[in-house]
């Protein structure tokens, strides 16, 4: 291409940008965002009616905070990412209302108001995570500027996981993964590092995914990858374990390693992978319930959870959980006029059991619909997107967010046992929400490049 | 790549659809057999919201719920508390312990049966809160509060019923006040549970259907005595060998009468006089002549060996196969290995009293919705057939001489014709004597059958005899019933 018609070819697309053209996807986010913001206020007067039995002035200060921010990113977004995907930031709008609704209604009932209130934390990182979100959409205007970066996010994300091991910045807490900062707040780094290491894999893959899909040896059908390929899937998974050993982390470590595995099939196409995967997660998961005394804690909580030896002490949250989500039934309980708050952790890990009391099966199904329509919308990008670093990353962060929810409501259900993941933008957790608004972010910039690009004609 | 990722999104919808089918079966499927599940909390706490049904005897109400401010928002208070505790039982939701009719109709009480259920959807549609039913017994206040008046002072029980089985007065002595048990004080209750079961009189027992049984003595004279005339091989007036002595089939052991004598002049005597007079060897020579399957057979068919459900539970009163002549002969005069409640011994007299059919006994009239929409009655149904009308005539009138010109004379009221038995039973060699009175008034048509038992020889030791204790007592309850 000549210097004249690349030229011509920049002056016509910022022609093409002057004109008025209608923003289909922005006005039906638009439309989205206004249902989402009347949910939002809905829940929020149904916990104030269902508790107090009045709707109070405090209303506006829950919903009306959280309703701003994203109209500013709705905003930037027609400005700056015309064409993103219209559902993403919607869905996020909804979710994350409706865990500060059920939040603040654990906080009626135990009675905490102000700056003891988890549901004003919730609101504040919730600001911060949107926040963060808009940043990272102004600012990332060319989403392969992080193919640029690979090993540096591979990097960030180990030190990020290593950062509670700190002495002076590690918390005491149950799993060593939080971080406090002046005494002031506490913040959990693995959650940034999820997004860094998913960075880092969809980097790596495509710089090695022709040694990785190439010739091995054939057996049962399956091509099977060459020892030394092995390497780096080995180092991946000593990794997780380590994560699981040291951080007592046990949700982290399962979902590094199934990320990695999906990116890994999606990046070379060898079902030989994912077995191997699988028999190393399985293989993992035996030696750990036999050698660690808290995860084989776990397992038996799952196996046997309403044994009378173990369900007044350690499987109690969890049947407590279970028991909520049977006294809501189909229809639900009401919100406020449920008891989520027998169970302890009501606002973090049992934030699902607790909506799903008040909410019921209908709620429930409801919230399961949005976390698969908003993973959808990633692995759609994948699908359409052009270049592989893209594709990968979107499907790498979409996969990511739908293991999340199915390690998280299948502990809590008893599919699988339970691990100490949070429940993406319901749970109380600052951390964790902010990832999870960089995710909505970073699909946004995915999917606006996706389909901004004219696609190539061949022919 | 498409392909893997089509491939991807496949096991993605796996995941959810694993999460759908999870959730389904906890918040539907099993949803009941949870909220049934002893463990769950909020299925106590929501039980703690209803307000609970009243139970009601005439027209006086003896427990009822007032709103309590506290977790368990409701204190149950009972009236009368002693004189009740036997029927009514109590319940303590801090403890989760209840006895008594609060338990046998706790449902009910509660709202939870399944004949409430529509009720139970109409009051969730109008937004109003849970409501038990309302129970309204059988018992009358004024016999329960002769029987208990009566009782005072004493260790025993006595049950009041109509020969169709509806009771009409439950007491036992000592007694205790079920409000104390019924506080939401947890360390309070304890208190005053421990000192209940340490006290060497066992307040806490329900003598009248349960407890520690005692033997009926002569009492079960009337059983023999149905059996013989229902063998078809005896009348009233059958006469029976008269000696003073007797010795027990097999063994050198003698039987006496109560007066160590004969049993009136003769060398034999008929029935009749016999349980007039209420001897004890031509009771035991007769048990062994009837053998302990016809005796058994026919103390059956009273209720022996049986549980009632009045709805709370009744101990079974016990006369069991026997093999060995001695105890059967034992058996005769009610000693040995028979044992019996109060309520049973009423139900013998109540079948006499009602032509012969024994029925089964009861103590709640109907239950009431809380609107007062609906009124379920209960209705008294029969047991079994103990004899034949005209047997049963037969019995009456022995035992109207009985009380007339026999054994039971205490309980005579002037005007009215009482048929009665008394009973003197011994325990162990040197126990003192458990004292009873049976019987009914008045006997052509009878409005109250009675039993009253008096454990620990009402102080007289082994001096005491139901005629002089047990009687007079029996006699202030039908005063009282009849007089009114």
């Amino acid at each position: 291409m000549t210097a004249d018609t690349a030229a011509s070819d920049t002056s016509m697309l910022t022609a093409l940008r002057r004109l008025r053209m209608p923003q289909t996807q922005r006005n039906r986010e638009l439309g989205l965002l206004l249902f989402a913001f009347a949910i939002n206020a809905g829940a929020i007067a149904l916990v104030q009616w269902g508790t107090n039995g009045v709707i109070d002035g405090s209303f506006l200060y829950y919903c009306g905070g959280l309703s701003a921010l994203v109209l500013v990113l709705h905003i930037v977004l027609r400005i700056r990412a015309r064409d993103a995907d219209p559902f993403v930031v919607p869905i996020a709008t909804v979710l994350t209302g409706l865990g500060i609704a059920m939040i603040y209604r654990l906080d009626i009932a135990e009675e905490l108001t102000g700056w003891g209130a988890y549901s004003t934390r919730q609101l504040v990182w919730a600001a911060i995570a949107i926040t963060a979100a808009i940043v990272v959409v102004i600012f990332l205007r060319n989403y392969r500027v992080l193919f640029r970066y690979t090993y540096l996010f591979g990097l960030a994300g180990l030190l990020l996981l290593l950062l509670p091991f700190v002495p002076g910045l590690g918390t005491d807490a149950n799993a060593d993964v939080w971080v406090q900062v002046g005494g002031l707040f506490s913040f959990q780094p693995g959650e940034i590092a999820k997004i860094a290491l998913a960075i880092f894999f969809a980097g790596y893959l495509v710089r090695t995914r022709e040694s990785l899909a190439s010739v091995g040896t054939r057996f049962a059908g399956m091509t099977w990858p060459r020892a030394r390929e092995l390497g780096p899937v080995l180092v991946v998974w000593l990794a997780s374990l380590g994560i699981i050993v040291l951080q007592r982390d046990l949700g982290t470590g399962l979902l590094l390693f199934g990320m990695f595995v999906a990116m890994i099939y999606v990046a070379t196409g060898k079902t030989s992978w994912v077995i191997i995967g699988v028999t190393m997660i399985v293989a993992g998961a035996f030696v750990a319930s036999r050698f660690l005394p808290y995860v084989s804690a776990r397992f038996d909580n799952w196996l046997d959870a309403f044994n009378p030896d173990l369900i007044d002490n350690s499987s109690m949250q969890l049947v407590s959980g279970i028991f909520g989500l049977a006294e809501g039934g189909v229809l639900g309980t009401g919100l406020g006029r449920g008891r989520p708050d027998l169970t302890p952790l009501a606002e973090s890990d049992y934030i699902f059991p607790s909506l799903g009391e008040e909410l019921g099966l209908v709620g429930v199904f409801a919230i399961l619909c949005l976390y698969m329509v908003f993973t959808s919308r990633g692995i759609r990008i994948g699908i359409a997107g052009q270049d592989d670093f893209g594709k990968l990353l979107a499907t790498g962060l979409s996969f990511m967010l739908a293991l999340q929810v199915f390690i998280m409501v299948g502990g809590v259900t008893r599919v699988i046992p339970l691990t100490g993941l949070t429940t993406p933008f319901l749970a109380a957790g600052g951390s964790s929400l902010v990832a999870n608004w960089v995710i909505v972010a970073l699909l946004l910039r995915v999917s606006d490049a996706v389909r901004s690009r004219p696609r190539v004609v061949i022919g | 790549m498409t392909k893997e990722l089509r491939r991807l999104s496949i096991v993605m919808l796996v995941m959810f659809l694993a999460l759908f089918g999870s959730t389904s079966y906890i918040q539907a499927i099993h949803a009941d057999a949870l909220h049934e599940n002893p463990h769950n909390r909020r299925a106590l706490y929501d039980s703690f919201e209803v307000q609970r049904g009243s139970i009601l005897a005439g027209d006086a109400v003896i427990a009822t719920s007032v709103p309590s401010g506290d977790l368990y928002s409701w204190q149950r208070t009972y009236a009368d508390a002693p004189m009740w505790a036997p029927v009514t039982g109590y319940i303590n939701p801090v403890l989760a312990s209840v006895t008594g009719l609060e338990q046998a109709m706790n449902s009910e009480l509660s709202g939870t049966s399944s004949t409430q259920l529509l009720s139970r959807l109409e009051r969730v549609i109008s937004g109003q809160p849970p409501r038990g039913s309302n129970v309204v017994l059988t018992l009358d206040p004024v016999a329960q509060r002769a029987a208990y008046d009566a009782l005072q002072g004493y260790q025993g029980a006595i049950v009041a019923m109509r020969p169709t089985g509806e009771i009409l007065a439950m007491v036992t002595s000592p007694s205790f006040d079920t409000n104390t048990l019924a506080s939401h004080d947890t360390d309070a209750v304890e208190t005053a549970y421990q000192q209940l079961v340490d006290d060497p009189a066992n307040p806490l027992y329900n003598r009248a259907i349960g407890g520690d049984l005692n033997p009926p003595g002569s009492t079960f004279k009337l059983v023999v005595a149905a059996a013989a005339l229902a063998s078809g091989q005896y009348t009233p007036d059958s006469m029976i060998p008269n000696p003073a002595t007797w010795p027990l089939p097999g063994s050198n052991s003698l039987v006496y009468n109560s007066d160590n004598g004969t049993c009136g002049p003769g060398a034999s005597v008929s029935i009749a006089d016999a349980l007039r007079l209420s001897c004890n060897i031509p009771f035991a020579q007769l048990a062994v002549a009837l053998g302990n399957d016809a005796i058994r057979a026919q103390a059956e068919k009273f209720g022996f060996n049986t549980s009632f459900e009045l709805p709370i539970e009744s101990a079974p009163s016990s006369y069991p196969r026997l093999s060995d002549d001695a105890r059967v002969a034992l058996s005769g005069f009610g000693q040995g290995d028979v044992t019996a409640t109060p309520l049973q011994i009423a139900m013998v007299s109540a079948a006499i009293a009602n032509g012969g059919v024994t029925m089964n006994p009861r103590m709640v009239e109907a239950v009431v919705a809380p609107d007062l929409s609906s009124r379920t009655e209960v209705e008294s149904t029969q047991f079994q057939r103990a004899m034949e009308a005209n047997i049963a005539a037969q019995m009456t009138a022995m035992m109207v001489r009985d009380v007339s010109d026999g054994a039971a004379s205490g309980a005579t009221i002037e005007g009215i014709d009482v048929a009665g038995k008394t009973g003197t039973a011994e325990r162990g060699e040197d126990d003192p004597y458990t004292v009873w009175f049976t019987g009914f008034a008045p006997a052509a048509s009878p409005e109250i059958v009675i039993a009253v038992m008096i454990e620990d020889g009402g102080g007289m030791g082994q001096q005491a005899t139901g005629n002089e204790i047990a009687a007079p007592i029996a006699k202030k309850v039908i005063e009282a019933v009849l007089g009114r």
